[in-house]
């Protein structure tokens, strides 16, 4: 045990540590941008890959195959290195967010249509049946139904986003990883800053993994009444009347 | 009241349904039997447009649902109606199809909120009498996966009813229900049919066609073999294959009926 510890050396932790903090704070924020964003986006691209506009459909599936079919590092180079070439800079930070958010959002529309078209095909005919347009059936039927579905693997993807961030430092970025590049190569403590490194994510990435392992309990369990609904027991007003007529 | 004029309907190079023609007037009782793959269930689909129609015509309340191009092709819904010709037209599912997100009352309070944009009070209170109607006045908040099959399928009816529809269409809406649940359901059915509501249901239940139906239809391979009144129907059928038909499901309900007279505390097979 003791060998361990040799290896770390925790001298110059306190000047570098609130650098470290600082490249986990840029982490986490970029973390909740591109989730919120790809959130939307991803819903977004999905409704129009479920569309019945054939155009619009075309287009939602070449973007999600183009995003998925090349690497993330690929996306962040291209906007970041050949944009400028047709007059598009963008601050490291914006450039991180929007490669990021692009692939996200095609993963994110992957997991709603997965979950829209895991609602039962009778509740679709009972909604139609009933005479609700395609946007209601959408807002009251599929999607309610749809979330229970969708949560547990959207838990995953951001917890994978989190760790993604770390790609961002490849456009210069100052996230958690490339902070701790930076200071190691000025004081050579690769071992204590990279394993600190490591730790911070775990701090952060391990209780995110238990939420989504309890939303994931919790989405099993059956619709539940809601608390505050009335108790069972005959109706108190309403005279009964021939609804038919 | 709903008027078919020779529809046609294929699915691929599989032709369902064959220059069907039917009407049915207001307050009638038309029950549809036939084999399995009769195209019984596409020809209710069909008349609400959850299925389109390669040729043909179809009227609610004189409305064409379709109108037809140049070359004979069905124009879908050239009016943007469908959905509104779709709301006059309940129809109840072998499968419930309750929506398990929402209780009893939500499910039947859905669509007119929603569709007709009525008053949220006057729903309720009209959903709430219909619950008392199919007898589920205790089950108001409770959730589908709370109730029964035949309580499911009251409720569905119910929901169906809510849109105080001009006609009702019933598929086989006590196929999956146990024996001893098919009654509750028929039962509201015979009710309604009472009340005078015009009702399209397809069926096994012969007992039901028979009390219920002003006019029977035995479908086959996609066409109209033959209709007339229940008692001409079951007693002497003209047709072979109606025949044949009716013939089987005698002895199949002789079979079914030895099933259910062994003890209830043996497991069934
Ligand atoms: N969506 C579909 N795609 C392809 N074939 C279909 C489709 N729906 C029905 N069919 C076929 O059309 C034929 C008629 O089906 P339909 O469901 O109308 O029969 P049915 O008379 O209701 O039979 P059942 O008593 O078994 O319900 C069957 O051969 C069926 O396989
Ligand atoms: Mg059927």
């Amino acid at each position: 045990m003791k060998g361990i510890w040799a290896l770390f050396d925790f001298r110059g932790v306190p000047e570098y540590l609130p650098d470290l903090l600082k490249g986990a704070a840029i982490t986490i924020e970029m973390t909740f941008t591109v989730m919120a964003i790809s959130l939307v986006l991803g819903l977004i691209v999905a409704l129009a890959r479920v569309t019945r506009l054939r155009p619009v459909r075309a287009a939602a599936t070449f973007y999600v195959e183009v995003m998925r079919g090349t690497p993330c590092l690929l996306q962040l180079f291209y906007i970041y290195f050949v944009l400028p070439a047709f007059g598009i800079r963008l601050a490291a930070f914006t450039a991180g967010v929007i490669g990021l958010t692009v692939n996200y959002a095609a993963y994110m529309s992957e997991v709603y249509r997965a979950g829209i078209q895991a609602v039962a095909k009778g509740q679709l005919e009972a909604a139609q049946a009933l005479g609700m347009s395609r946007s209601l059936m959408m807002r009251l039927i599929i999607l309610p139904q749809a979330i229970r579905i969708i949560v547990p693997p959207l838990g995953n993807h951001f917890i994978s986003l989190f760790k993604d961030t770390s790609l961002a430092s490849i456009v210069t970025v100052k996230e958690l990883i490339f902070a701790g590049q930076i200071i190691a190569a000025t004081n050579f403590q690769y071992f204590t800053i990279f394993t600190l490194i490591g730790a911070i994510y775990l701090m952060i990435s391990y209780p995110g993994s238990l939420g989504v392992q309890y939303l994931e309990r919790r989405m099993k369990i059956g619709y539940r009444p809601r608390r505050g609904a009335a108790p069972a027991g005959g109706p108190t007003r309403g005279a009964p009347q021939g609804a038919v007529s | 009241m709903i008027r078919l004029e020779k529809i046609n309907k294929s699915f691929g190079r599989l032709r369902v349904l064959r220059d069907v023609s039917l009407e049915v007037q207001r307050g009638e009782v038309v029950c549809v039997i036939g084999p399995s793959g009769a195209g019984k269930s596409t020809l209710l689909r069909c008349i609400n447009h959850l299925e389109g129609i390669d040729s043909g015509t179809i009227y609610i309340e004189g409305t064409p649902v379709y109108r037809f191009t140049r070359d004979g092709r069905p124009m879908v819904d050239p009016d943007h109606r469908i959905e509104e010709l779709r709301s006059q037209v309940g129809m109840v599912f072998q499968s419930f199809n309750l929506f398990p997100h929402f209780t009893a009352l939500e499910n039947i309070m859905m669509a007119p909120i929603h569709v007709r944009r009525e008053s949220r009070d006057d729903v309720r209170r009209r959903a709430l009498a219909l619950l008392v109607k199919v007898g589920l006045s205790d089950k108001v908040h409770a959730y589908p996966h709370e109730l029964s099959g035949g309580q499911q399928q009251r409720v569905a009816i119910a929901r169906a009813l809510a849109m105080q529809p001009k006609a009702m269409l019933f598929d086989e809406v006590t196929s999956a229900l146990d024996p001893e649940l098919i009654g509750e359901v028929l039962r509201v059915m015979r009710q309604l049919a009472a009340e005078g509501m015009t009702m399209v249901v397809v069926t096994h239940e012969m007992g039901f066609a028979r009390d219920v139906a002003d006019r029977v239809i035995f479908m086959a391979d996609g066409v109209v073999v033959e209709e007339g009144s229940p008692q001409q129907m079951f007693s002497a059928p003209k047709n072979d294959r109606t025949r044949q038909f009716l013939q089987s499901i005698l002895e199949r309900n002789a079979e079914l009926g030895d099933e259910a007279a062994t003890p209830p505390s043996e497991p069934r097979p």
